[in-house]
C-alpha cells in the first residue's frame, strides 16, 4: 500500500493548485442552486497511514561487514516498498541504482540493508557506517534525504549532509556514492558543493512530515537491520 | 469544465504555492487544542507533585517528571491553579496588572493550564500580552550569518555589515559541518569590526558548539534543542536531565545560552502522542525553565511549514512565544525560516512580533540573499533591510535595525575582510587572496565572489582544532597585525565571560560593553504613558532611510 493520492493531493497544495479545481465539477446545470464548497476529505479519526505494517521478521538481519572495502548504504523503512519514489519524484530504484553505481565507479563495493531502528537519518546512516567493513556508511531517507557518515563520530556530526530533499537529481546521488568511495580510499575529498532553496519548506515540509510519519510507522527496532540488496 | 479566468488567476498567486492541511489531531496535525490534550490538574502532597495534568506520578514520563520536579512553583501550585485560565488571560492584557503579578501567579500554573490560558487570547490580545511581558525594555534583533561556499571572508564581512545596522546577537552555520572553527572565528572578527559588543554563535553539532564556545570562537550559543515527547527526545540520543547538564557545561565558561524548540517538530518526527502544537510546545517551555535556561529560540522555528499549514498555526506560533515569556525566559520569536511564497503572508506572520516587540524579533533575519541563508531560508533576507527599515519609520516601530549609507557598508565590509584575511595569514590558515577580499567587499552574495580552496579550508579548520586556538590568539594576531581596535573588542568580549553579568536573562551588549538585560532594564510597560517608547535619538536614526525626497531637487 502506497501514500494514498487522496492524502498527497491534500498535502502539496502547489500539485493541487495546477490540477483542475474537483468540486466545482459538480455544478453542470442551469438551476440556481450554488455547487457546494469541494472539501477535502478529513483523516481526523485515523491514527495510521498505511493500515498494514510489512513484516521482516523473514529477512536475514544485516551483518557486520569485513571487506574494508565495502559501503553500506542503509535505506529507510519505508523504502521501495510503502514508499517509492523521492518527495520531488524522483524513483527509489534510481536513487539507489546511481549510489551504487557512484560507489562501484570508484572502485568500492556497496551493500544495501534497511533501518529499522531508527528513521532519523543522522542515525541510519551511522548505524550503516557501523556495519560497514570500511566504516563508511551513507543513509537515505525514502524521501530522499540523505547523509554520508563514519562510524567513530558523534551521530549529529557527519561527512556530508544532504538536508533539502527536494533538490536532490539523480546527478548528486551518483556523486554521494562516489565520494562515500573516496572517503574509504582516504582520498582528500572535495563535499558535493550545496545546494539551497529557501522556498522548499512552505512547500515540501508538510508533505516531508506526512512522509517521515509513513516511514516511521514502519520501523520494527525488535528486527533492527535487514539485508536489503536482492530483495 | 471550462475554467473560470479569475480563479486560474488566484491559483496562480504565490500563496497557493504554499502547503496546507486539514486539521488531523491523531498525527498532531492541530495548533491550539486537541482533543486529546489532557486537562489541567495539579496534586502535591509533602511538598511533592503527585498528579500533573491528569496523570499520576507513577505514569509520568521523563517530561512529565522533570517539569513537575523542577519547573512547577510548588509552594504557590494549588493557589495558581485554583485562579480560573479565562481570568488569567484577563490579567495578561490587564494594563493595571503588572508582569511581575503575572509571572508570579504564572510559575504556578501547569502545561495544560498554560495551553488553556492561551486558548482564550485572540491575536491582538497575544500582541498586547507580549508588549507587556516581553523580559527587556527594550526589543532586539539577531542575525543569520551563512552562505553556500561557507566562505568565512563573506561571513566576516556579512557580520560587519550586520552589526552595522543594528543586530544584537548574530548567528552562522555551515553547508559543510567542519568549516565550523573557521565559520566562528571569521563571524567573531567580522561582527565587532562591525559594531562593538554583538555577540555571535556558531550553530553546530552539540559537542562542537560546546567547544568553540569553551574556546572563546563563539559568545553564545542557542542550539540546545528540547522537544516535547519523550520519543522524540530519546531518538535526539538525549533528555531533559541531559540538556540541563550541557546548559551548566556552557554556564561554568560563563558562556550565554538559550534553549531551542518550536512546534511542528514532534509531527515533523512522527511523535506528536495525538496532543496540541501548543501543548507540546508548552512542555519544551517548561523543561526550559526547568533546566534554568534563561531563555528560548521558539515560535515553530525550522518547522513552521508544519505550523503555518494547519488552522490557526500563525496563531499559535505568537502563543508560544507568549508562553515563553510568561515563563520569565527571554524569547527570540523566530522569524527565521522561510515560512511562504506570498510576500503579504510572511510579513503578516512576522507583524505579530513585531509590533508588540520580543527580546529578538527575529531569531535569525538572513542578513545576505536567501540563496546564502544555509538555514534552509530566512523569512526575511538581505533584500528586505529597506523594507524593513521603511516599516520601522512607517508604524514608529522599534525592529532592531537601521538605515545605512552605502559609503559605511564598504568600510566595514573591507575592513571585517582584511582583518579576516590578517588573522588567516597570522595564523598559518589558508590563504585569503586581496582579490576576495575586494570581490567580497562589494559582494551581495556568494554568486559575486570568488571560489575557495575547500580542501585548504577544512584542512585549516582541522588544524584551528588541533592545535587548539583560542579567542585569545585571534585577539594577538588581530593585534600583531593592526587591526587594534578590533583586538580591544574581542578581548572585551572575552571578558564578559568572566564578569557573567551577559549571562542574565536577556541580554545584550551595547557598543560601550554594558549589559541591557531583563534584569537590569526590565520591561515595565503598564498601558500608555509607561514602557518604551520610540523617541529622541533612536527614533531621528529610525526616520533616516534612503531614497527621502530632497525639495531643493524639484
Amino acid at each position: 500500500m502506497q501514500i494514498s493520492e487522496e492524502l498527497v493531493k491534500q498535502i502539496t497544495n502547489a500539485v493541487l493548485s495546477q490540477m483542475s479545481q474537483s468540486g466545482v465539477s459538480s455544478s453542470a446545470g442551469d438551476t440556481a442552486s450554488v455547487p457546494s464548497a469541494g472539501k477535502m476529505p478529513s483523516l481526523a479519526g485515523r491514527e495510521r497511514i498505511n493500515e498494514e505494517k510489512t513484516s521482516y521478521a523473514s529477512y536475514p538481519r544485516a551483518k557486520k561487514g569485513t571487506d574494508p572495502k565495502e559501503v553500506v548504504i542503509g535505506v529507510g523503512a519505508a523504502f521501495q516498498k510503502e514508499i517509492k519514489k523521492t518527495i520531488c519524484g524522483i524513483p527509489l530504484d534510481d536513487v539507489l541504482r546511481n549510489v551504487k553505481a557512484g560507489i562501484e565507479e570508484e572502485g568500492m563495493i556497496p551493500r544495501v540493508v534497511k533501518i529499522l531502528d531508527t528513521s532519523d537519518v543522522c542515525f541510519m546512516a551511522l548505524e550503516a557506517a557501523k556495519l560497514s567493513g570500511s566504516g563508511i556508511g551513507i543513509g537515505i531517507q525514502s524521501k530522499g534525504t540523505t547523509v554520508i557518515h563514519q562510524k567513530d563520530l558523534y551521530p549529529l556530526s557527519n561527512l556530508e549532509l544532504f538536508p533539502q530533499a527536494p533538490l536532490m537529481t539523480l546527478e548528486t546521488y551518483r556523486q554521494i556514492g562516489q565520494n562515500a568511495a573516496k572517503y574509504v580510499k582516504g582520498e582528500q575529498v572535495v563535499p558535493i558543493p550545496c545546494t539551497n532553496d529557501p522556498m522548499s519548506r512552505p512547500r515540501y515540509q508538510v508533505k516531508a512530515a506526512i512522509m517521515h510519519i509513513a516511514e516511521t510507522e514502519q520501523l520494527d527496532p525488535e528486527v533492527g537491520a535487514v539485508e536489503w540488496e536482492g530483495r | 469544465m471550462k475554467r473560470s479566468k479569475r480563479i486560474e488567476a488566484l491559483d496562480a498567486r504565490p500563496v497557493n504555492l504554499d502547503g496546507y492541511i486539514n486539521e488531523w489531531p491523531e498525527m498532531g496535525f492541530v495548533a491550539m487544542s486537541s482533543p486529546y490534550d489532557p486537562k489541567p490538574s495539579i496534586k502535591v502532597e509533602d511538598g511533592k507533585i503527585v498528579e500533573l495534568d491528569g496523570k499520576s506520578r507513577e505514569d509520568f514520563d521523563f517530561i512529565d517528571q522533570f517539569i513537575a520536579d523542577y519547573a512547577v512553583n510548588i509552594d504557590r501550585a494549588e493557589k495558581s491553579m485554583a485562579v480560573s485560565s479565562l481570568e488569567i488571560a484577563r490579567m495578561i492584557v490587564d494594563i493595571n496588572v503588572s508582569r511581575k503579578e503575572i509571572l508570579e501567579l504564572i510559575s504556578g500554573i501547569t502545561p495544560a493550564k498554560m495551553t488553556e490560558v492561551m486558548n482564550h487570547l485572540n491575536v491582538v490580545e497575544l500582541m498586547m500580552g507580549m508588549q507587556k511581558i516581553r523580559a527587556r525594555r527594550t526589543p532586539g534583533n539577531q542575525a543569520h550569518i551563512t552562505n553556500l561556499k561557507d566562505d568565512p571572508v563573506q561571513i566576516a564581512a556579512d557580520a560587519a555589515e550586520g552589526a552595522l545596522r543594528g543586530f544584537a546577537e548574530e548567528e552562522t552555520t555551515m553547508g559543510v559541518a567542519r568549516y565550523a572553527p573557521l565559520s566562528a572565528m571569521a563571524l567573531l572578527i567580522g561582527s565587532q569590526a562591525g559594531r562593538p559588543g554583538v555577540l555571535t554563535q556558531c550553530s553546530a553539532e552539540e559537542a562542537t558548539e560546546l567547544e568553540l564556545g569553551i574556546r572563546g570562537l563563539t559568545t553564545y550559543a542557542e542550539t540546545l534543542s528540547v522537544y516535547g515527547t519523550e520519543k522524540v527526545f530519546i531518538d535526539g540520543d538525549d533528555t531533559p536531565y541531559s540538556k540541563a547538564f550541557l546548559n551548566s557545561a556552557y554556564a561554568s565558561r560563563g558562556l550565554k545560552v538559550r534553549f531551542t524548540s518550536g512546534s511542528g517538530s514532534e509531527v515533523l518526527m512522527g511523535s506528536s502522542e495525538k496532543k496540541s502544537m501548543l501543548y507540546l510546545e508548552c512542555r519544551c517551555l517548561f523543561v526550559t525553565k526547568g533546566a534554568g535556561s534563561q531563555g528560548i529560540q521558539n515560535g515553530s522555528v525550522s518547522c513552521i511549514g508544519v505550523t503555518g499549514s494547519v488552522p490557526a498555526g500563525i496563531r499559535e506560533v505568537l502563543s508560544e512565544n507568549l508562553v515563553a515569556a510568561l515563563l520569565g525566559l527571554e524569547c527570540a520569536s523566530s522569524n527565521d525560516q522561510s515560512f511562504s511564497n506570498s510576500d503579504m503572508r510572511r510579513t503578516a506572520r512576522t507583524m505579530l512580533e513585531f509590533l508588540p516587540g520580543t527580546d529578538f524579533i527575529f531569531s535569525g533575519y538572513a542578513a545576505e540573499p536567501n540563496y546564502d541563508n544555509m538555514f534552509a531560508g530566512s523569512n526575511f533576507d538581505a533584500e528586505d533591510f529597506d523594507d524593513y527599515n521603511v516599516l520601522q519609520r512607517d508604524m514608529q516601530v522599534d525592529g532592531g535595525l537601521k538605515p545605512v549609507t552605502e559609503e559605511q557598508v564598504i568600510h566595514v565590509r573591507n575592513k571585517a575582510a582584511r582583518a579576516v584575511q590578517a588573522v588567516f595569514r597570522n595564523l598559518n590558515l589558508s590563504p585569503v587572496t586581496d582579490e576576495q577580499v575586494e570581490a567580497v567587499t562589494y559582494a551581495h552574495g556568494s554568486k559575486d565572489t570568488l571560489p575557495r580552496d575547500v580542501t585548504a579550508d577544512l584542512a585549516a579548520a582541522e588544524d584551528v582544532l588541533k592545535r587548539g586556538i583560542t579567542g585569545i590568539d585571534v585577539v594577538k594576531a588581530l593585534a600583531e597585525t593592526g587591526f587594534e581596535d578590533v583586538a580591544a573588542s574581542v578581548l572585551n568580549m572575552l571578558k564578559q565571560r568572566v564578569a557573567g553579568d551577559y549571562m542574565q536573562t536577556a541580554a545584550i551588549l551595547d557598543k560601550d560593553f554594558h549589559v541591557m538585560s531583563g534584569v537590569n532594564t526590565p520591561n515595565d510597560y503598564m498601558g500608555p504613558g509607561t514602557g518604551y517608547r520610540v523617541d529622541g535619538d533612536r527614533w531621528e536614526e529610525i526616520k533616516q532611510i534612503p531614497h527621502i525626497i530632497n525639495p531643493y531637487d524639484i
